[in-house]
């Protein structure tokens, strides 16, 4: 590659768009903050609260009690009233949000006493972590991301720079409800940044804090794994790519055991960790979830028919299945495009097909797409559109209406208007002269125009879904109707993004653009 | 991005009208209850009792076109929350309450968008061969409309309706752009008679009306033509702002209540400076009058107990004494102001150079009543702001006066949300607004050196200074019990330099048109 010509002209484009960039980061953060001015999850619903009790539980435990004592049921910590079960770099994070909260307030983390502790002082202090958080992991990985590997003129990169940073999804549940998904989902954007500028080492130390930061981020690990695999045996594995290898394999293992480190002395202390992480004893799902399994519930309950066992392996065979296939294109062929494609086959299969999904997990599969907006804006703001409205339930429980409401049509505009999504759904454009090739569609047909009316009507069905779950009582045999009509109304449009999604990793470089990626 | 036409104009302002959305639950000043409490005496009181009502201490002290605007949101409100609208309920503020404020404000703001339409299309003629978008300078002033820093957060998080009385400003300014000069007057008698703080900026329009509209002509030097004067006009004129105002007034003209409405519209019983001084002449009078009886006691001229016990930043809205120098009453304030607009005013009547000129004044006329008025209020700096935006577009020197008066301004309002939370939304917008202005600006003023002077960005630098010393230093500093008026009285003192600096560059912009008769 021609990276010293590169450089320069894109520390030009930088110099160009610095001020844009800044504005689009400003708007970012002015639109996160705003949200956070909302109420979050089980905000006054004692006993057992929500999940940002669980955070500032998971403080208070990390704060008073020693590590070996983090992850063990005992009387200082009950592990049934949100015990710990992500893994050691969360336990680190919140032990030191901790610290700081001891010296701004001890009640904040005082063992026992603080349960269930809320005050305007306290949730502004639980936000202000969360975009800390945020401006050091999450937003930097995107504006690198976009200067650097987004195609186009400088105005388009920071075009998606917005729409990735006004995504819905990730701010209603980071900011509206309370989470850290910016801090997984942002180490793993700086381990795919790191995967395109071709500092594979790097990249693997960043996926591998991800990975120690949430378990859920293995969504991603088949992809990343894969890419540097093939790539390894591409540089061919006697000789230059076997040290590659080697170098790779080495930062992966050195990260692990220095974040487990004080759980290697012992090996209870580890396989404690790692139980609390898996926890296969909750079934196959709980809620409702945009799944096949969920969804299949509504037809066969399967539950009821299949013993726990039997449905592990179901889901894990399932799985399996849905995310081999693009998996095995990727180790055979190793491009950066391939490795985004694959990033969201995976993903989407993990979250359709594997155990205990929950709807946040949507999240996974709405950070590559994210990183599509630019090759494909229509298919990608369809996706990203569905994924927020997937956790409409969730997000009318935690009172994040108005958020929901603001956000997603702020990205809808933004994104419609910046990326010009609809001007840019010509069939070629699509890629879907596959589907004509599969299905033998006659030659008059006209996909393009049926996929934007798919598009509308989806669209239409979501607003009409999301105003009739707020003003409609559902009928008394049927509490749940609204929830599952959300959810499997998701789910269809999810199966269709995946189908799609391995559809185009297996169409060969039919277009023009994935030519050049491929290349 | 589509690049050609107007297609972007919808998305600015869908955009930030849902960006107005996301504030519905953030902190809400007083005025929020003076509000509902006017709906509530609107409401439920005949006209009669309107300006009479003071079972709450929020009086009724609009004009009353703003008490009928009242009237009519009160209709809607019913529907949300009929209990906002009792008067016994003081300080109510259930969710909906809240809700169907905040979206009163925000769905009147379509005056302003419009509004701001309309004062795009008024420049759009100038550079319309631009090709991208982002250095049109409509699209610069839409933005700059639009996101205003100043109008966002007092509006949608202080609380008040002041986009949509802005978009009857700055309609009525595009109307006189566009030579529909009654229109103009109409719209602007209707403003007075919903907020009659913009009284301030009524001489620009007298003389401008009488000068350019009823003499049809002007001599070849631009001087004054005495027999072109049309009767015609100048009853047509009269009409309508007679007729807007007997609308207004007259049925409390006929109940007798005239002194009455005028009373709570002009309560001179408050005192000179708001409880945080406005940044004008009158804070630098204040300081200077700190120092000095400092220095006094210091020197041992003075004897501490003799000195008037009041505290001036001590956030009560009262008369109170200046230690060493004279203390002011109204009427001086009244002198200093008509003093400090003749020269503008006398300047547009003896040559009047077009609407732009008109405009020059009428920002001459705001920023001179904001300088030495009675009781300003920070916010009224707006009324600066707001149309010079239309003048920053179009030429380098106004673009100058522009950055330095919006930045200084727009932080002089940094102590209305003094509340935590909303610590990072202000820091963000305001960096955001200053930034897109300074870099289009530049970007469309390109070419001729930096539009500020050397001084100027030291002070701007210093602005940085004094808000990292308020907004961070100070409260995490001993002196915080002590001294707890000290970053507001930094921020005024410091920002009243910055705006009589603009002041005295926007006059000198208009003195030297003067005396340069070719160029106009």
């Amino acid at each position: 590659m021609k990276r010293s010509f590169g450089r320069r002209r894109i520390q030009e484009i930088v110099m160009q768009t610095w001020s844009l960039v800044s504005i689009c980061v400003l708007l970012g953060v002015a639109v996160r903050w705003g949200v956070s001015l909302n109420s979050y999850s089980g905000a006054g619903k004692p006993p057992m609260f929500g999940d940002y009790e669980a955070q500032r539980h998971w403080q208070e435990v990390t704060y008073n009690l020693p590590i070996r004592d983090w992850y063990f049921n005992s009387t200082d910590n009950d592990l049934a009233y949100w015990g710990l079960d992500y893994p050691p770099l969360t336990a680190y994070h919140s032990w030191l949000c901790a610290y700081i909260a001891n010296v701004i307030n001890p009640e904040w983390v005082k063992l026992h006493k603080s349960r269930g502790y809320e005050s305007p002082e306290h949730k502004l202090f639980m936000r202000t972590t969360v975009l800390v958080a945020d401006l050091l992991i999450f937003i930097p990985a995107v504006v690198l991301y976009c200067l650097y590997l987004t195609d186009g003129s400088s105005k388009k990169k920071v075009s998606v720079l917005l729409c990735i940073l006004l995504y819905p999804g990730l701010i209603l549940i980071d900011y509206g409800h309370f989470q850290y998904n910016g801090v997984s989902l942002g180490l793993a954007l700086w381990g795919i940044l790191g995967l395109g500028l071709g500092w594979d080492a790097l990249a693997s130390i960043a996926f591998s804090l991800a990975l120690n930061y949430k378990q859920m981020e293995l969504y991603h690990a088949l992809p990343f794994f894969c890419y540097l695999l093939g790539k390894c045996i591409k540089a061919g594995l006697i000789g230059h790519g076997f040290l590659l290898l080697v170098r790779i394999a080495a930062a992966v293992v050195v990260t692990f055991a220095l974040c487990w480190l004080p759980f290697l002395s012992d090996p209870v202390q580890a396989l404690q960790v790692v139980r609390r992480i898996f926890p296969v004893a909750r079934g196959l799902f709980e809620d409702k979830v945009a799944n096949t399994w969920c969804s299949l519930n509504v037809l066969i309950k399967i539950r009821s028919l299949l013993s726990a066992d039997a449905q592990l392996y179901l889901s894990l065979l399932f799985t399996l299945l849905a995310v081999l296939p693009s998996s095995i294109r990727l180790l055979t062929r190793p491009t950066f495009w391939h490795f985004k494609l694959a990033l969201v086959n995976s993903s989407l299969g993990f979250f359709l097909f594997s155990y205990q999904v929950h709807e946040k997990s949507i999240l996974l599969a709405a950070l590559p797409v994210c990183l599509l907006l630019n090759d494909l804006p229509f298919m990608s703001v369809w996706f990203l559109l569905a994924s927020t409205f997937s956790m409409l339930p969730l997000l009318l429980k935690d009172g994040q209406l108005a958020p929901y409401v603001v956000t997603s049509m702020g990205f809808l505009l933004i994104s419609i208007y910046l990326l010009s999504a609809l001007d840019h759904c010509t069939e070629d454009e699509l890629q879907l002269s596959t589907y004509r090739k599969l299905f033998f569609f006659p030659l008059k047909v006209d996909l393009a125009c049926i996929v934007r009316w798919k598009f509308y009507i989806s669209v239409a069905a979501m607003v009409g879904l999301s105003i009739a779950s707020v003003t409609l009582d559902p009928p008394s045999h049927l509490p749940d109707l609204f929830p599952v009509l959300v959810s499997t109304t998701s789910y269809l449009l999810f199966l269709g993004t995946f189908i799609h999604f391995n559809i185009l990793q297996f169409s060969g470089p039919a277009s023009k653009k994935s030519q050049k990626k491929s290349n | 991005m589509a690049a050609d036409g107007w297609s972007w104009f919808p998305v600015l302002a869908a955009g930030v009208s849902l960006f107005k959305c996301l504030f519905i639950n953030s902190y809400r000043s007083t005025d929020f209850e003076v509000h509902r409490n006017w709906l509530a005496i609107t409401h439920s009181l005949p006209v009669s009792r309107w300006y009479h009502e003071n079972s709450s201490e929020w009086t009724l002290d609009y004009p009353p076109l703003f008490a009928w605007f009242e009237f009519g949101l009160s209709h809607v409100a019913q529907h949300f929350d009929g209990n906002m609208l009792l008067l016994q309920k003081q300080n109510y503020a259930s969710p909906s309450t809240v809700l169907f404020q905040r979206l009163s404000v925000i769905f009147t703001d379509v005056v302003f968008i419009l509004a701001a339409r309309e004062c795009c299309r008024c420049v759009q003629k100038q550079k319309a061969s631009q090709k991208d978008v982002l250095s049109r300078p409509a699209f610069i002033l839409a933005v700059l409309l639009l996101w205003n820093f100043g109008l966002l957060i007092v509006d949608h998080i202080h609380f008040q309706y002041n986009g949509f009385l802005f978009g009857f400003l700055l309609l009525s300014v595009a109307k006189h752009l566009q030579a529909q000069h009654l229109q103009g007057a109409l719209l602007f008698a209707v403003l007075l008679n919903l907020k009659h703080i913009y009284l301030y900026v009524a001489p620009a329009y007298g003389v401008y009306l009488l000068r350019s509209y009823c003499f049809t002509e002007s001599s070849a030097d631009g001087g004054i033509r005495w027999r072109s004067f049309s009767l015609l006009r100048l009853l047509a004129l009269g009409s309508v702002v007679l007729a807007v105002c007997a609308l207004s007034f007259g049925p409390f003209i006929v109940m007798g209540q005239l002194p009455q409405v005028l009373s709570r519209l002009f309560p001179f019983k408050r005192g000179l400076c708001h409880a945080y001084w406005a940044p004008n002449a009158w804070a630098l009078y204040n300081a200077l009058d700190k120092v000095l009886a400092t220095l006094g006691v210091r020197l041992k001229l003075l004897k501490e107990a003799e000195l008037p016990q009041a505290s001036m930043t001590g956030g009560l809205v009262q008369e109170f004494q200046h230690s060493v120098l004279p203390s002011v009453s109204p009427s001086v304030t009244l002198i200093c102001t008509l003093l400090s607009i003749l020269p503008a005013l006398a300047s547009i009547w003896r040559r009047p150079r077009g609407a732009r000129g008109f405009l020059r004044c009428l920002l001459l006329c705001a920023l001179g009543s904001f300088m030495f008025g009675w009781h300003v209020h920070e916010k009224a700096i707006l009324i600066a702001i707001l149309p010079l935006s239309i003048l920053a577009v179009e030429s380098r020197e106004d673009a100058g006066i522009f950055l330095l008066l919006s930045t200084t301004g727009h932080y002089s309002l940094f102590p209305l949300l003094f509340t935590p939370a909303e610590l990072p939304i202000k820091v963000c917008l305001m960096l955001m607004f200053s930034l897109f202005s300074f870099s289009a600006l530049r970007k469309l003023h390109s070419g001729g050196g930096s539009l500020l002077r050397p001084l100027e960005h030291v002070y701007l630098l210093g602005l940085g200074l004094v808000a990292l010393f308020s907004e961070v230093l100070f409260p995490l500093s001993p002196w915080k019990q002590r001294l707890p008026f000290l970053p507001l009285l930094a921020t005024s003192v410091y920002c009243s330099v910055g705006v009589s600096y603009s002041f005295l560059r926007l006059y000198g912009t208009l003195l030297r048109s003067d005396s340069k008769p070719k160029q106009h």
